[in-house]
């Protein structure tokens, strides 16, 4: 493990200094070198890991405390005679979607009176490829949870399949030449992607211009209950919101470590990615970039 | 030999010599690059990065004054390699020396092989103390005569002239390497030599030059899947069927040219389990070994990591058998000299006439010498402050942390511009060639 002294501050700075270290060593004099470009990959690798394991905990707290504002604000508007008869409406619902073995374990959590815990119940159930529970009997904890956002960690799922652009539709590239960063799309969406940028609600721009990324933007827009569905398109603009504040440091940095995911092949399955699926809106300079690095 | 002692308790170091520009203003086709001591010690080779090699030989010991070994004057001054240009990758070649390895001597003239990124070159030096005189077509300038004007002959004879020191390049081993040379080792038959590169390992014969054998190729099929690069490489001193190669991962390969034609599988693989209380960010750039050299016994090797230097015994290689800490004051640094790129500098090692003292730089103009049966250790400084002819050097100390004493260095206040990276050591006496940026210091035993 690393140490973790190094926050994840450090390691976004660790990361600028090696991209561009990758990026200076195009022009130095005799040619890019191999062992000094692995070395800055497995730097880049390593404050990843770091950056995106500090990046999932941040996104966890804010999410955590965003469901818990939301249900206190859903006691203090709803009638808690209302509240029963919704809880059973939406039991039925989530028991077809939630997934197989944990559905009536999961149901009968959501029994319970207190809205907190269905909460937690619904949001686990949507998450695509969670596991059900082991023991019934309990209140589905804020671990369970995590867990189920960790496992289907979307960066990382991405980089499982580096090389197949069917699952990861979304590749983003900077131009190192302009600093530019753009998203190129093959029309092709996964659920378990997250490199989708829609879902924060945003139009379909030009390739050219910046995109948003969201980590924990994992949910399909077909799970949402009615009721819900307000309570989370609020909490995911408060989610993009968010990630405006620091949009240019962190998306760029999210979008670039979506290349580097697995270490130095990051940088050459991109470009085979990019080549393959959508020539045209790559832009020439990343070529001549990617080209580069490819030519030893 | 190295004297009884050998040790650095016994040793003290004086300044013999420097060469080299004074101007603070570095010229970068002056840096150098490379130091090799030939296998009498008589000569000494130097590299830089404008792709010339000097060669300084050591003059008698003079009987007036014995105390003091022969000094070392330059002998020779050739361009061994020219900057060229890959026209198909569009890349510029560069020049720099990155090794020379001497070859051992046959006859009157003395060989050694020079290499920069891609191509190795094998030079000729020769002495010419005498001219023929007295031909009868030409004048003594070289300039024809008129046939009809010759109306006696004579035997042109050989007078005497002054020494003239000649380097022609007797071969030229190109076109073999596709990544960048890092290493070239001459084999103990006489006859072949290698030469690696970030991924491959090349045998040679001396006297061909159009054709190599590969025998050890670590380059994946598919490029994406690269996780190590060869970093060095050397033959055995003794045993002309044995090699070793290091990686950037921290391992060292043992390979034997008997078993198979392709080397890819090693008979031997060395490797010390990372402390995983240590793994940070740079682990894997710390662990990258810059160096390997083998004992002069053949029993040992050392290889020098960015951080330590480390002994292993051919015949166990679980673990090292010794390791010494170089700087580890600068485990704490490694962001920084990450940011600086110091971290990916290839810092040299090297051993004694005896084995009993290794050698190698640091920063500051710094370099160590680890006394192996003492145990012991020692800092001294390259610099021209200390350039008074046989002043004894003194040790140097950095401190680490807390209260500084008198004459102690702190770590804040070292110059990281000021490396040194290359270091040779006479084979047979306690002479020592240490390369600062463009400077070459030669250092001598105090001789009571």
């Amino acid at each position: 493990m690393i140490n973790t002294m190094e926050c994840a501050m450090d390691a976004q700075n660790l990361i600028s200094i090696s991209l561009m270290k990758i990026h200076n060593s195009r022009t130095q004099r005799g040619g890019i070198k191999l062992h000094k470009n692995l070395l800055v990959s497995y730097v880049l690798r390593n404050a990843r890991q770091v950056y995106i394991k500090e990046k999932y905990a941040e996104i966890y707290r804010m999410q955590q405390y965003e469901e818990v504002m939301t249900v206190c604000n859903e006691i203090q508007e709803l009638n808690p005679l209302d509240l029963d008869a919704d809880d059973r409406g939406e039991e039925e619902h989530e028991r077809a979607s939630c997934c197989g073995e944990g559905t009536s374990v999961c149901g009968s959590a959501c029994q319970r009176s207190a809205a907190q815990p269905a909460a937690h119940c619904r949001t686990a159930s949507v998450l695509p490829g969670c596991s059900p529970l082991e023991d019934g009997g309990k209140e589905p904890e804020p671990s369970y949870y995590r867990s189920c956002c960790m496992e289907t960690s979307p960066v990382s799922h991405c980089d499982q399949f580096p090389t197949n652009s069917t699952h990861c539709n979304k590749t983003t590239v900077l131009d190192l030449d302009t600093h530019i960063v753009t998203t190129v799309e093959n029309g092709y969406l996964h659920q378990d992607c997250c490199c989708d940028a829609s879902q924060c609600g945003q139009s379909a721009q030009s390739p050219a211009k910046k995109r948003k990324v969201e980590f924990g933007c994992c949910m399909s827009d077909a799970e949402e209950v009615s009721d819900f569905t307000a309570v989370r398109k609020r909490a995911k603009r408060e989610d993009c919101t968010y990630s405006n504040l620091d949009y240019t440091d962190t998306s760029n940095i999210s979008n670039l470590i979506s290349i580097f995911g697995s270490g130095f092949s990051g940088l050459l399955s991109r470009q085979a990615d990019l080549e393959h699926i959508c020539s045209k809106q790559a832009p020439a300079s990343l070529r001549a970039w990617t080209r580069a690095i490819v030519a030893f | 030999m190295a004297g009884p002692g050998g040790g650095s308790n016994d040793v003290q170091w004086c300044f013999s010599q420097v060469k080299g520009s004074i101007d603070d203003d570095v010229a970068e086709a002056d840096i150098i690059s490379t130091v090799e001591f030939n296998h009498s010690g008589e000569l000494l080779a130097t590299g830089d990065k404008g792709g010339r090699v000097v060669i300084f030989q050591q003059e008698p010991e003079s009987k007036n004054q014995p105390q003091c070994r022969g000094e070392y004057n330059v002998y020779s001054t050739f361009q061994s390699h020219e900057p060229e240009f890959d026209y198909l990758k569009s890349l510029e070649i560069e020049e720099k020396i990155n090794k020379i390895r001497w070859l051992p001597q046959k006859n009157a003239a003395q060989f050694l092989l020079s290499t920069n990124d891609k191509t190795i070159k094998l030079w000729k030096i020769s002495e010419r103390d005498k001219r023929p005189e007295g031909y009868n077509l030409k004048e003594e300038d070289g300039r024809y005569r008129d046939p009809n004007s010759v109306t006696a002959l004579r035997v042109p004879v050989f007078r005497p002239m002054d020494l003239m020191v000649e380097a022609s390049p007797r071969r030229v081993f190109a076109n073999a390497h596709t990544y960048h040379i890092n290493s070239i080792s001459v084999n103990s038959d006489y006859e072949t030599y290698l030469s690696a590169d970030d991924l491959r390992i090349n045998l040679w014969h001396l006297e061909i030059t159009d054709r190599s054998f590969n025998i050890v190729d670590i380059k994946p099929a598919n490029m994406e899947e690269l996780t190590e690069v060869i970093t060095a490489a050397e033959f055995h001193p003794n045993q002309c069927n044995t090699f070793v190669y290091s990686s950037s991962k921290g391992t060292i390969r043992m390979c034997d040219m008997r078993a198979s034609a392709l080397c890819d599988k090693h008979a031997k693989l060395f490797e010390e389990p990372e402390d995983p209380n240590n793994r940070s960010f740079f682990s894997e750039i710390i662990s990258s070994i810059s160096d390997v050299k083998f004992s002069h016994s053949g029993r040992y090797m050392m290889t020098r990591d960015y951080l330590s230097v480390k002994i292993w015994d051919l015949n166990m290689e679980t673990r090292p058998v010794e390791t010494y800490q170089v700087h580890e004051y600068l485990r704490s640094k490694l962001c920084s000299l990450y940011e600086n790129d110091c971290i990916f500098d290839k810092f040299e090692c090297c051993w004694n006439g005896n084995d009993s003292v290794v050698m190698t730089g640091s920063y500051n103009n710094f370099f160590r010498m680890f006394d192996r049966g003492y145990r012991q250790d020692v800092t001294l400084e390259a610099s021209r402050e200390n350039s008074k002819p046989r002043s004894v050097l003194k040790p140097r100390k950095v401190s680490t942390g807390g209260k500084r004493k008198k004459d102690e260095i702190s770590v804040d206040s070292l110059d990281f511009n000021k490396k040194i990276l290359h270091t040779a050591w006479h084979p047979l006496d306690n002479i020592i060639a240490v390369a600062t940026t463009n400077n070459l210091y030669i250092f001598q035993e105090k001789l009571n």
